[in-house]
């Protein structure tokens, strides 16, 4: 790695949302880290115009799939890394669903090592519920905690049995490590592809009803209530989950949730052509559902947006609907779509949109980052919001372009993106001289 | 009327579905039919309109009477055929749908004819290859040529459909028997009724443009026709009705319900029958049942299809279309 540098960003809008920052003010970053706003600029530091940009924390994003090891034809550390650091983020959690699955502590530190040698960005890592994530007996969650797992989580599966579960949160609960779940009832899901309703009644595909998560849901209030152990609804798709959460959230509940950028974008429509990156889990649903998961943010029922970055190669999704694997990527796509859904649609706030995507996620999970502290490692983006760009292949530093949003134009876009005072990415390229990525 | 005389001149080169046919495109395809229907009955049958062509019939789920339906439409039109059967997980016979048809054409197909147990996948082919294609069933979505063919009979019993009332009987929810039917009579003008048990016939449906009856009497009140769909106990997971014995309870036409249908009421059904189940035993051979009248109208209503489709991708001659 090269030494962390000093700077100073010229005339840009600096949101903080930490700290209540959002104003036109220089930054400066002295040996990689942030310098007190009346530190005097050292003769000689590099000067960096950013004038008509935002300078804001590195976006962080507690939800995706790496894929290694075992799948890294889809993505691996390396490439994943790069596609979050083109995105603007400088930190992510990665999903424990990889083959063999993360559930125990010698997988877990081999991710990290991964991330230490290929990675660009920051990468924490998650450990499983369940041994090989079959919903059966119970991972060792201690062993994972100690190895540096950040949160626990049976991603992609749900544990269906509810005595299990209890167990997991009362477990969990002792090393403080939040326990992040997939809400599905698989019951109410065999054979389904996309959201119960009119589509799929029109277009023949077999439905996935909103009940089926909003009984995770329930269950998982209820379990976080009797063991006061932390559960986090991953991506929540359903009205009826985001007036459950609501509730419990009110009667002090330790229950959280994310939305991504697609179900707070996109509903079951975009399925009318079959279009196999418009298929995820949970799947896009009918208008009312996105408009609640946006007004849950707004009031701050759902806590932060994360991407379910979730890469599959073409040849992969290139099938018929029914046979396609669930899952699109995120991690270039998440800043313009949140601008253009969030704030532009919506009318959120600027620093209210960075907020859920630096400070809101890293809180959650209790990890350092996602504010412009003085004297915290300049992880940093800058951004410029209004930027128009066509999402074409070649621009995607992902090795997968599983996404709805492919050849679409977008607006706003990372111009640059700092980790510790290191640029990463600017304008489109990887500036990192990680000798293996 | 011959196809000549109609307005509407035809422009599609794939027939994916009828949800997007425009009426003047069904009432075509209708009327095109109706001109080969009369060759059907010459002791002479083959018509030269594509000789030299090749028709692939590419049934990757298990189906007897559309596959054997379009051989002989397309062996009354001189084309040759080419029949590929299998299973249509890519998994299970190891190469992709879209391989499977770039093979098709490599062989020079001309068209192909597709029945598939995935929704969309006739859409789906259609965006990767460049003959025409024809949906013959994807999966619970649609059966165009089935609905076409429905729709021929009932307009030669019955005449215009403005009007006419419709019912749809039995499994809705998994059929595109059901829902090509709703699109194709309800642009044709009658008023569809959807009827069966709650689990199988969605209330949703009224989106689609019919209405909804858990109740047989009443579904059936006043209908000029009646349209059975075979009931698979052993497809619907035995989760959505509790035994065939009920559903028959329930559900099943015989002489008496038959009775509370419009007086001449036709019977219709995509086969194959159960007899028994849906529909009693003596009621399917008696005189208002055009069961087999409708598989005789399939194969004029799959002449004209692929005829047209081809016309529409200039492979068909044109000087041969009988008077």
């Amino acid at each position: 790695m090269s030494a962390a540098a000093s700077f100073l960003l010229r005339g840009g809008r600096v949101i903080d949302p930490a700290h209540g920052t959002d104003e036109e003010r220089d930054l400066l970053v002295l040996d990689g880290r942030i310098a007190p706003a009346d530190t005097p600029v050292p003769a000689g530091t590099p000067v960096e115009e950013v004038g008509g940009l935002l300078v804001i924390p590195g976006l962080v994003d507690i939800h995706v799939h790496f894929r290694e090891p075992g799948q890294t034809h889809k993505e691996d550390v390396a490439s994943g890394t790069r596609a979050a650091a083109a995105g603007g983020f400088t930190r992510v959690v990665c999903m424990p669903n990889t083959s063999p699955p993360c559930d125990n502590a010698g997988t877990l530190r081999s991710i990290l090592d991964a991330a230490e040698r290929k990675g660009v960005v920051r990468v924490h890592t998650t450990g499983c519920l369940t041994r090989a994530m079959e919903g059966a007996e119970l991972a060792p969650i201690g062993s994972l905690a100690r190895a540096g797992a950040v949160a626990v989580t049976d991603d992609g599966l749900c544990v269906q049995n509810n005595g299990l579960m209890r167990q997991i949160a009362t477990y969990a609960r002792m090393f403080g490590l939040p326990v992040l779940d997939h809400c599905q009832d698989t019951s109410l899901t065999e054979g389904a592809v996309m959201h119960e309703g009119e589509w799929s009644l029109r277009l023949g595909l077999r439905g996935w009803p909103s009940a089926a998560e909003e009984i995770i849901v329930a269950r998982n209030l209820l379990l976080a209530e009797h063991t006061g152990a932390h559960i986090h609804l991953q991506h929540l798709s359903s009205a009826r989950s985001v007036d459950l959460l609501r509730e419990a959230r009110a009667r002090g509940v330790p229950v959280t949730a994310e939305a991504t950028p697609h179900h707070i974008a996109l509903t079951d429509a975009a399925l009318a052509g079959y279009d196999p990156s418009a298929k995820m889990n949970p799947p896009l649903a009918a208008e009312p559902h996105r408009r609640a998961l946006v007004e849950g943010l707004r009031d701050g029922t759902i806590s932060c947006l994360a991407t379910d970055h979730a890469p599959h190669r073409e040849y992969e999704k290139d099938v018929e609907l029914d046979f396609a694997p669930f899952g699109i990527i995120g991690l270039e796509t998440a800043l313009p779509v949140a601008l253009e859904v969030l704030h532009r649609q919506e009318g959120f706030s600027l620093p209210r949109v960075v907020d859920l995507l630096t400070r809101r996620p890293a809180e959650l999970l209790g990890l350092p980052g996602g504010t412009l502290a003085p004297g915290a490692p300049a992880d940093l983006a800058v951004v410029d919001p209004d930027r128009t760009w066509t999402v074409g292949p070649g621009e995607l530093h992902s090795r997968s372009r599983n996404t709805p949003w492919l050849g679409k134009e977008l607006r706003g876009r990372a111009v640059a993106t700092a980790v510790g005072g290191r640029w990463v990415y600017r304008e489109g390229r990887i500036l990192a001289d990680n000798a293996e990525g | 009327m011959s196809p000549s005389e109609t307005a509407h001149s035809w422009q599609r080169r794939h027939l994916l579905g009828t949800e997007d046919l425009a009426p003047a495109e069904i009432h075509h395809i209708l009327d095109t039919a109706a001109s080969f229907k009369k060759t059907l009955d010459r002791t002479q049958k083959k018509l030269p309109s594509l000789r030299g062509k090749v028709v692939a019939n590419l049934f990757l789920e298990p189906s007897t009477r559309t596959r054997i339906a379009f051989e002989v439409a397309a062996n009354r039109l001189s084309a040759d055929l080419l029949t590929l059967t299998g299973t249509s997980s890519s998994l299970e016979k190891g190469e992709s749908l879209r391989d499977t048809a770039c093979n098709i054409e490599a062989l020079r197909a001309d068209m192909i004819v597709l029945r598939h147990s995935a929704p969309g996948s006739p859409l789906y082919l259609s965006r990767i290859v460049d003959i025409p294609v024809i949906n013959a069933g994807d999966g619970a979505h649609e059966h165009p040529t089935q609905a076409l063919l429905d729709a021929f009979t009932l307009r030669e019993h019955l005449g215009d459909l403005t009007g006419r009332k419709v019912a749809i009987l039995g499994d809705i929810l998994f059929s595109r028997v059901a829902r090509s039917n709703i699109w194709a009579l309800t642009k044709l003008g009658a008023k569809v009724t959807v009827v069966g048990p709650s689990t199988l016939v969605p209330s949703t449906c009224t989106a689609l443009g019919a209405e909804v009856s858990h109740d047989l009497r009443e579904g059936l009140a006043d209908a000029d026709a009646v349209m059975l769909l075979r009931i698979q106990h052993e497809r619907q997971a035995r989760t959505h009705f509790p035994s065939l014995g009920e559903y028959t309870q329930l559900f099943g036409l015989n002489a008496e319900r038959s009775s509370w249908l419009k007086p001449g009421a036709l019977i219709l059904h995509p086969g194959p029958v159960n007899r028994g189940v849906e529909i009693d035993s003596e009621l399917a051979d008696s005189h208002p049942s055009v069961i087999l009248e409708q598989v005789t109208n399939g194969i004029a209503v799959r002449m004209a299809v692929l005829y047209l489709c081809a016309s529409a991708a200039r492979l068909a001659s044109n000087a041969d279309l009988p008077a």
